[in-house]
């Protein structure tokens, strides 16, 4: 049987606080619907295996690989992107941190990078170095070296806990 | 116009926030992949599954049966390659070693070589379609290993190469398709007067380039045959001069718009996909979106020339060196195009030496067609010269950068490539490794340090830029350089040096093919350099124009008015060269038109305000760079953990440092992944066995130090603002400076890279050397 023969299925959900809905086939991943159904291409595709983090979204709060992820899996979820992240016009600490620092070259990695380090800063709003380390060791960035993104997270926490009430 | 090397600026120097910044923070930057046109279809390549075969057939019919199936294509739709030369090329390339990547005829010479495409209404539905495209083969023996495709009867991977380089030419073909020497002074006297000769052979493995962002584009051609393309590339007139060649159509009637591109490294200065989503949109009426898997990817871009260097190095006892000797064994897969002679060239041009030769043999394998990686070449043979000085300062008992700078090249020193140094500032950079306090941190047991110095030589090649000023006199600058590691941010910083205005006021742009002057592609360490000369001179023809529409407003001569700080003066008491401010606020005469006046009034001073510049830059300089790692080994696992990392560069004058820190840190980084961890595996069909980020394994956050700089400005006595590329020597000096602190860390002395933790616990087990 084609591909195109199977009958697409409707998901109902939340993107970035807003209800959205979307028909999908059965193995389509998040990250393809995402990005070619609802032209949300912020989150990219660097291997569609979960191994770069690039896809990097949050399903019900939680960080996970959207190219992991069955589009339809997602039917009464909340998803965030990076789309979502700066909000009224205002950027988040991580994404300031980042362009303050000259945290990326290329850029491809660093939508992940925004999504996967503010969901450590909304579970531990003090992270060590070792702990930025380990938490964004999946997502690949081939340019920096990671140096400048380390210290723009880090710096990013710090700011938070001394605007936080 | 510049006469001299500036030394005085208002912003160059400066960090402002990228241009292009808070798109690549929001997720709005569009890169290859991210442009979805009204009605694309997708394409999808039929790949090869034998490392060498012949194409008996091609069988599209089931394919083509499939509802939704819009086009199938195969090298049948692409002209023949002939004996062209690519014309516009960067080096000499000969389009029958380029077409049949983009598809094979006739033959495939690699696993996973282009075979057919197919484009279909889903990205699903054209990967089962592929699959639905019979082709018959008639499997040939294959050959993966360099040695073993120079051995005796060892299979052809092409019937036709006759090795290059030897007199008189072979009559017989073989897979050496390359044979080079250079050599000056006399090797053997300067062996004879050595103290110590140190001769090693350091093998480093074939690795990927390994940038983010797969290859991707968008494809439509119009009802007139007008194509138009959108891609990842790091050049979008190479993209246009190769895909006019490669397809068969007028390369005027192509446009070409580069997206953002995520990460290249070398990797993104030629085409794959472009050429067929073309051909399948010209097929098929409908815009044509293709993108590589990962897979895809290692399988079929890229690689890197693995390659085997022996080295021997004769010092005497003062630390003088006498005698270098190079012997170089690269890989280039199927086709002859390897880096092998920068790789025999600048592997040695950091020391200066009386009697030196370096050999070089290029060989053919049934692999892919090897491509660039940031400095070609030369990581491959520095890391032989550079193991060698550290050995030979063991031998000494002597520091090994006291011996560095007793040999360092420095002004009029004449490398082995023939062009004399101008000032250079390797001994800076070695003075500053020595300075920083990373040199003097105290070591522990099983732990390390290892130093290594090199040479990059940098391309400078064609450029164009466009200016405008609005009528607010804000500025647009205009090129067709990809920004792929801030480019955007010195390209306003330069306008904004020179038209003395801030960087805010400018808005730099990567424009299509259509829109601006020709550029060679970002690569080279040219960007910065090249484009923003073009800048510069752009920017210097404005102010000449200003100027003189200033002296025609005030019926002055143009001479009677300068240009600073953004604003036209006219010089009262010409002759005297003291304006100042508070002259001009006192003094009547001095007249006074800022650029925000001049332009919007530009339409009765002569129309709007614009400049154009192109250069073919012939002032790049070479770059030098140092780089000191400390490594500590669990002698028990062999695994090895990077405690500190010191990079040393001279930039020139580093135009924005945080970027320029940028590509010291990103190079030194993907040199610790070859050196330790990145390797490309193959079976014995000839098949990678690792084409995935699981298995091919880039450094992870969590497995670095930070990584400490230090910027040397020694000034490129050749371009205005003293800049020097600063893009590629990074990663030059990495596998040397890792591979001797690993050895010195582990007690071995293990030649062959990477240094994972199986070859590394085999060395420290046995306690043998390599």
């Amino acid at each position: 049987m084609g591909a195109n023969a199977v009958k697409k299925i409707h998901v109902s959900t939340t993107i970035n606080g807003e209800p959205r809905e979307f028909l999908c086939e059965p193995g389509q991943v998040l990250s393809e619907v995402l990005r070619l159904t609802l032209d949300l291409t912020g989150t990219k595709e660097g291997c569609t295996t979960g191994d770069c983090g690039a896809c990097s979204v949050t399903l019900d709060g939680a960080l996970v690989c959207s190219c992991l992820v069955l589009a339809a899996e997602t039917e009464g979820r909340e998803i965030g992107t990076v789309e979502g992240v700066a909000r009224g016009g205002e950027l988040h600490p991580v994404q300031q941190k980042i362009l303050e620092h000259a945290a990326l070259q290329c850029g491809i990695c660093t939508p992940g990078i925004v999504v996967s380090a503010k969901a450590l800063l909304e579970q531990n709003p003090d992270p060590s170095e070792e702990e930025v380390r380990y938490w964004l060791a999946g997502n690949l960035c081939r340019c920096t070296g990671y140096d400048k993104i380390i210290r723009a997270v880090l710096d990013a926490a710090a700011t938070m806990r001394e605007e936080a009430p | 116009m510049s006469t001299a090397v500036k030394t005085d600026f208002r912003v160059v120097g400066s960090r402002p926030i990228r241009p292009d910044g808070l798109d690549k923070v929001t997720g709005r930057a569009k890169y290859g992949a991210d442009l979805n046109l009204p009605g694309q279809i997708f394409g999808h390549v039929v790949r090869s599954p034998h490392a060498a075969a012949v194409i008996k057939s091609i069988d599209f019919s089931d394919a083509l049966a499939m509802p939704g199936v819009m086009a199938v294509m195969s090298a049948d739709d692409l002209p023949e390659p002939g004996d062209r030369l690519l014309p516009g090329a960067e080096v000499e390339m000969k389009l029958k070693d380029i077409s049949p990547v983009i598809m094979a005829r006739g033959r495939v010479l690699y696993h996973s070589q282009a075979v057919a495409a197919v484009a279909a209404t889903t990205p699903a539905l054209a990967a089962e379609a592929a699959g639905r495209v019979r082709i018959e083969y008639e499997v040939l023996p294959h050959v993966v290993d360099m040695h073993e495709a120079l051995a005796e009867g060892a299979p052809l991977v092409q019937d036709d190469i006759f090795t290059q380089g030897v007199e008189p030419p072979p009559t017989v073909p073989s897979n050496l398709s390359l044979q080079m020497e250079l050599a000056k002074g006399d090797l053997e006297a300067g062996f004879a007067e050595a103290d110590v000769v140190v001769e090693r052979t350091y093998s480093v493995p074939m690795c990927h380039q390994a940038y983010i962002e797969p290859h991707a584009c968008v494809a439509r051609v119009d009802e007139g045959g007008r194509v138009d393309i959108w891609c990842c590339t790091q050049g979008p007139f190479m993209v246009r001069n190769m895909t006019a060649e490669l397809i068969g159509v007028e390369l005027g009637k192509i446009k070409v718009t580069a997206s953002e591109i995520g990460g290249g490294f070398g990797g993104k200065t030629t085409v794959y996909l472009e050429p067929l989503a073309a051909v399948l949109a010209r097929k098929s009426g409908r815009p044509v979106k293709m993108a590589m898997s990962r897979d895809e990817v290692f399988r079929a871009s890229g690689p890197v020339s693995p390659a085997e260097t022996r080295v021997k190095l004769g010092v005497t006892r003062d630390g003088r060196i006498t005698a270098l000797e190079t012997d170089i064994l690269m890989d280039s897969g199927a086709f002859t195009g390897s880096p092998l002679m920068p790789s025999v060239l600048f592997g040695n041009a950091q020391y200066r030496c009386d009697n030196v030769r370096s050999r070089g043999r290029e060989v053919l394998t049934n692999k892919a067609k090897m491509w660039a990686y940031r400095a070609p070449g030369a990581p491959q043979s520095t890391v032989a010269v550079e193991c060698a000085v550290n050995e030979a300062a063991e031998l000494l008992g002597m520091d090994p950068i006291e011996l560095r700078l007793k040999n360092a090249v420095e002004e009029g020193d004449v490398p082995l490539y023939g062009v004399p140094f101008q000032a250079v500032g390797l001994k800076e950079c070695l003075e500053a490794a020595r300075a920083h306090p990373n040199y003097s941190a105290p070591l522990g047991p099983n732990q390390g340090r290892g130093v290594a110095c090199a040479f990059w030589i940098n391309a400078g090649m064609q450029s164009s830029a466009t200016l405008h000023v609005a009528s607010d006199g804000s500025v647009n600058v205009m090129t067709g350089n990809p920004d792929i590691g801030g480019s955007r941010a010195s390209m306003a910083l330069c306008a904004a040096e020179v038209l003395g205005i801030p960087v805010e006021q400018v808005r730099p742009a990567v424009v299509d093919t259509d829109s601006v002057g020709f550029c060679d592609s970002t690569g080279g360490s040219r960007t910065t350099l090249a484009t923003g000369g073009a800048v510069i001179k752009a920017a210097e023809m404005l102010v000449e124009e200003l100027c003189e529409r200033a002296a025609a407003v005030w019926g002055l001569e143009p001479e009677e008015v300068e240009w600073r700080e953004g604003r036209a003066l006219s010089r009262v008491g010409f002759g005297l060269d003291e304006v100042t401010e508070g002259r001009a606020a006192a003094d009547s005469e001095q007249k006074v038109l800022t650029l925000a006046e001049m332009a919007a009034s530009a339409g009765m001073t002569g129309g709007p305000l614009t400049a154009s510049a192109s250069l073919h830059a012939h002032n790049a300089a070479p770059g030098f760079a140092v780089n000191v790692c400390d490594a500590e080994v669990d002698p028990d696992t062999g695994k090895v953990t990077i405690l500190r990392y010191t990079c040393a560069q001279d930039a020139g004058k580093a135009v924005h440092p945080a970027y320029v820190e940028g590509q010291m840190q990103g190079g030194a980084v993907q040199g610790i992944g070859w050196a330790l961890n990145e390797e490309y595996l193959y079976d014995e069909q000839g098949v990678l066995q690792n084409a995935g980020f699981l298995d091919y394994r880039i450094p992870v956050a969590s497995d670095l130090p930070m990584i400490d700089t230090v910027i040397v400005e020694v000034p490129n006595a050749m371009h205005p603002f003293g800049v020097r590329g600063v893009g590629e020597v990074p990663i030059c000096p990495p596998m040397p400076a890792v591979v001797s602190a690993v050895n010195a860390a582990a007690g071995t002395r293990v030649c062959t890279l990477p240094l994972s933790p199986p070859r590394l616990l085999a060395a420290i087990q046995s306690g043998e050397a390599d």
